[in-house]
């Protein structure tokens, strides 16, 4: 049984070393939801080894790990501990035991070309009148805009600013509208690799076909999985935000306004423990005239997930009353900052939400990066 | 010109382990048979008294020239049978091994197979003893004295060994004072001696020895020369009785060299998870010292409520490269761990760990004392630590709880591991020495040779070769001193006798065989433009014999038409 779930993991592209595990609890010890849920990924791991895994249809917590890959970060023995969760999610999804929810989120990305479940014909209504060309005309950057910016009303104001953005750095961009479809980050984390690996052989041709030697994402989430998924040829994938301060630093974008507030920052798990690309967005942020930035206590590697990744945005978990973002925005608060930036919108969208649920409304704003950018231009 | 080539073939049974396999009446009738042999015979074991004796009567009785031995590998008894051959009156370079062994019995099931393998295996040997020429072995002088290169704890006992045996040791240190890492400490384990009463006395009597010389400030600037007798360069200060002198260059000549250069201590800056630099509350081992030594252990004013170890910080950690074992860190822990509860009754202390590994002479005793001192040890490698108000939180599981914890701290230790020094590399290339895939150098041998290196002459003490506390590396130490003292004390030195030579007349003085030689035994003439090899510091590995592009270089006892010989019997 170890020996054919370390098979399945190979299988599935997954770097999953259970050999290597010398149980010592690093995984579990850094997953931010292991003291509020029942989620014990180095157990799972010791169950997997000695051949004892329980049945796992039952096993609501396996869907509780939002992927934030703290535990593969800092595993000294390179085992992955995550990619067992991922192993054993693709399981429970072959043999159909998923939570509803998530089922419904395949679905529409199968169907419409995103989780929301909005018809896949809209996708570009966002983008309407603001002058932004289809990269099928042939464009520098390629701007993958994501399924959340592109219909959630929320994040749609963020890939307004974007455009709004890029037009003023004079970036010759384009996007691709309503062929445009899910990137499939989450699909691959949720298990559903038969999902996953369709998204990538209609992706990856689509996207290579624009000729771009660019391409931009709004999301973490989609800058991971092109990133280090899709082995796309003659385009390198960047983070706006690494993007932005590129352009700031070959002084194409400058500000004329200010922007005259305190602000803290929120590392999203895909972009910084995953990605290391902890300079990049504070740079941006440090760029914005009258912008007084602070940090909060648990930053960079040590930053705190807002547990919106790895599928949780189509599960609610299986502890709802101690949310990680409900922490979060008190730990933003505290910092004095009025406005807790994000660059992602995952993480926008749970820490808005905690925001609210914690009664913060009155001290703390959650803005993207991109809007104190175009609110400064 | 060669004598007529009279040779005796010898075919070992091995016991059962080549006979079992290989018909060695059918491989001795065969050798019979080939061109210059005189006899052929097969034995239970050649390497055994009576197996030897056979060949030393057969030598003189049949006036033998030339000694074919079909059994182990080389490695394994090479030297037995050239002992052999040269008791019967044969030179031993014309002493030939063929490995039916190794490189048959053990390899094949099929008895017919192996018995043709056998055959080729010898008939390739014969061709090749036949053509082999006499050799002699020679030896040089060794000038007396050793460097020793770094004057920490392993320098400085095996510097003392050397000038004790009544041999000049000179002491290459880096920094302004001897002790290395030691003299950083505050007390030992496991009899938590103080380190202040006994390393200034080790200090003095290495500087008041007449025959030791301590160059502080200083670095091995380049070695020249082999076993026996290097030629070491050294820029730094000498001390002499009225201090220290004037930075210079100073020239050693000396028979041995030991690398003694320590380690590097692990900078957990790399563990960003920690908040190390970030925190006043985290520190390492090393810094406890400090306080333990100065009895400070307030943070911001306030004894500790609660103090937590971490282990393996920065050891047994691919991700960082670091996958090994630091060995010291478990009893370090120990230590100050106990010390906090000595001085502090009232504070609880904690020790985080993955396995508690206090092995060694009085290892696991010291662990019950820290034990029943109330440490309180639970099993977990922690992940995480930030701050909650002026404490700082540890975030980790207790895998025996299988529950995920939030443990408030006032001062957390990180156990830090050792690391090869970053002049590691410099070392390695002035020297020559290879080094393991962990970054510390590579002794000749894990088990049979473990304070030699690849280079005959130079040997290895303390850290530099893999973390050790300072019981093993007193021992390295005096190891490395012993080794060293072998060369010092005979006088001479062995050459081998398998060496490349040169013909000038055919050399081009092209250069390569300087460039491709591991061991820097080739040089161009200066005068006559052509390649030379100093005969000591060649290994004979025949590195430059196949570099060589007009073939004017050639390996003793390996020349081409010898190893042609030999293909030329296997594919006719």
């Amino acid at each position: 049984m170890q020996a054919d779930i370390q098979e399945l993991a190979k299988e599935l592209g997954l770097g999953l070393d259970l050999l290597g595990c010398i149980q010592c609890g690093k995984c579990t010890g850094g997953c931010p939801v292991s003291i509020t849920t029942a989620l014990n990924v180095r157990f799972l791991v010791y169950e997997a080894l000695v051949d004892a895994l329980p049945d796992l249809g039952g096993m609501e917590e396996l869907w509780d790990c939002t992927c934030c890959f703290t535990c593969v970060e800092r595993c000294p023995k390179d085992v992955r501990p995550a990619e067992l969760i991922i192993s054993l999610r693709s399981q429970l999804v072959e043999s159909g035991k998923i939570p509803g929810t998530i089922g419904d989120a395949l679905m529409s990305i199968f169907r419409q070309g995103n989780p929301l479940g909005f018809a896949r014909e809209d996708r570009a209504a966002w983008a309407e009148g603001l002058g932004i060309k289809s990269a099928r005309e042939g464009c520098e950057v390629l701007w993958f805009v994501g399924c959340v910016p592109s219909y959630d009303m929320r994040s749609q104001a963020v890939a307004k600013a974007a455009a709004k953005v890029f037009q003023a750095a004079g970036v010759d961009f384009g996007i691709l509208g309503t062929e445009e479809t899910c990137c499939g980050n989450e699909v691959r984390r949720v298990g559903e690799m038969g999902l996953f690996e369709m998204l990538v052989e209609e992706g990856k041709p689509l996207l290579e076909s624009v000729g771009a030697p660019t391409m931009v994402t709004t999301s973490p989430h989609c800058f991971n999985t092109f990133k280090h998924e899709y082995n796309l040829e003659g385009m390198e994938v960047l983070h706006y935000t690494q993007f932005l301060a590129r352009l700031i630093e070959e002084g194409k974008l400058t500000f004329s306004g200010k922007v005259e507030r305190v602000v803290t920052y929120h590392d999203p798990c895909f972009l910084g423990k995953q990605n290391h690309v902890f300079d990049e967005p504070r740079a941006v942020l440090q760029a914005i005239p009258g912008v007084k930035f602070v940090e909060m206590d648990r930053i960079r590697e040590r930053s705190l997930c807002c547990e919106g990744g790895g599928g949780r945005m189509w599960f609610e978990g299986t502890n709802t009353e101690e949310r990680l973002a409900f922490q979060r925005v008190h730990e933003a608060a505290e910092t004095g900052a009025e406005v807790l930036a994000v660059a992602c919108p995952f993480c926008m969208s749970m820490l808005e939400d905690a925001v609210k649920v914690q009664g913060l409304e009155d001290r703390l704003k959650v803005m993207d990066i991109l809007e104190l950018v175009a609110e400064a231009m | 010109m060669a004598s007529r080539p009279r040779i005796g073939v010898y075919i070992c049974h091995c016991g059962t382990n080549i006979a079992a396999t290989v018909d060695v009446e059918a491989v001795t009738e065969f050798a019979k048979n080939l061109p210059g042999v005189v006899i052929a015979r097969h034995y239970t074991y050649m390497c055994s008294e009576p197996g030897q004796a056979l060949i030393k009567e057969d030598a003189r009785k049949l006036g033998l020239n030339r000694v074919v031995v079909a059994s182990c590998s080389p490695r394994m008894h090479e030297p037995t049978f050239r002992a052999a051959s040269q008791e019967g009156g044969v030179n031993p370079y014309q002493f030939e091994m063929a490995n039916i062994r190794e490189q048959c019995s053990w390899v094949h099931h099929d008895r017919d197979e192996a018995t043709a393998k056998a055959k080729a295996l010898v008939v390739a040997a014969v061709a090749k003893a036949a053509r082999l020429e006499p050799l002699e072995d020679r030896e040089v002088g060794v000038t007396p004295g050793a460097v020793v290169i770094g004057g920490g704890v392993a320098g400085m006992v095996a510097a003392l060994d050397v000038a004790e045996a009544g041999f000049p040791a000179y002491i290459v240190e880096k920094s302004d004072h001897l002790g290395g890492h030691v003299a950083d400490l505050n007390r030992t384990f496991p009899d938590l001696e103080p380190v202040a009463e006994w390393l200034p006395g080790l200090i003095e009597r290495v500087q008041s020895h007449p025959n030791i010389t301590v160059f502080l400030n200083a670095q091995v600037a380049r070695v020249e020369g082999y076993v026996g007798n290097f030629e070491v360069t050294v820029s730094g200060s000498k001390v002499s009785g009225s201090g220290l002198g004037e930075p210079g260059t100073h020239s050693l000549q000396v028979g041995a060299i030991i690398v003694a250069t320590g380690y590097k201590v692990f900078d957990p800056h790399r563990k960003p998870e920690f908040g190390y630099g970030l925190y006043p509350q985290v520190i390492t081992t090393l810094e406890m010292e400090r306080r333990l030594a100065e009895g400070d252990l307030a943070v911001d004013g306030k004894e500790p409520e609660h103090v937590v170890f971490i282990k393996c910080v920065g050891s047994r950690d691919k991700q960082l490269g670091n996958p090994y074992c630091s060995r010291v860190c478990c009893m370090i822990s120990a230590k100050q761990a106990q010390l906090v509860r000595q001085a502090l009754p009232d504070t609880r202390v904690t020790v985080f760990y993955i396995d508690v590994r206090t092995f060694g002479k009085r290892g696991e005793e010291f662990y019950d004392e820290a034990r029943r001192s109330g440490v309180r040890y639970r099993r977990g490698n922690v992940s995480e630590i930030y701050r909650r108000g002026d404490r700082v939180v540890v975030r980790v599981e207790d895998t025996f709880l299988r529950r995920t914890l939030e443990v408030e701290a006032d001062l957390v230790v990180l156990a830090v591991g050792m690391e090869a020094r970053q002049d590691t590399d410099e070392i390695a290339t002035l020297l020559k020495l290879p080094r393991s895939a962990d970054g510390f150098f590579l002794e000749a041998h894990p088990k049979l040779r473990p304070v030699d290196t690849a280079m005959d002459g130079v040997f290895l003490a303390g850290c530099c070769q893999g973390p050790k506390d300072i019981p093993d590396t007193i021992a390295q130490a005096r190891a490395a001193a012993a080794s060293a003292l072998i060369p010092l004390l005979r006088g001479t030195v062995p050459v081998i006798s398998e060496t490349a030579v040169v013909d000038p007349e055919l050399c081009a003085g092209c250069g390569m065989c300087v460039e491709v030689c591991p061991f820097g035994a080739p040089a161009l003439d200066p005068l006559w433009g052509v390649s030379r090899v100093n005969a000591v510091l060649c290994k004979g590995c025949g590195a430059c014999a196949v570099t060589c592009p007009s073939k004017a270089i050639q390996v003793r006892h390996f020349r081409p038409d010898q190893i042609l010989a030999q293909v030329d019997v296997l594919v006719e």
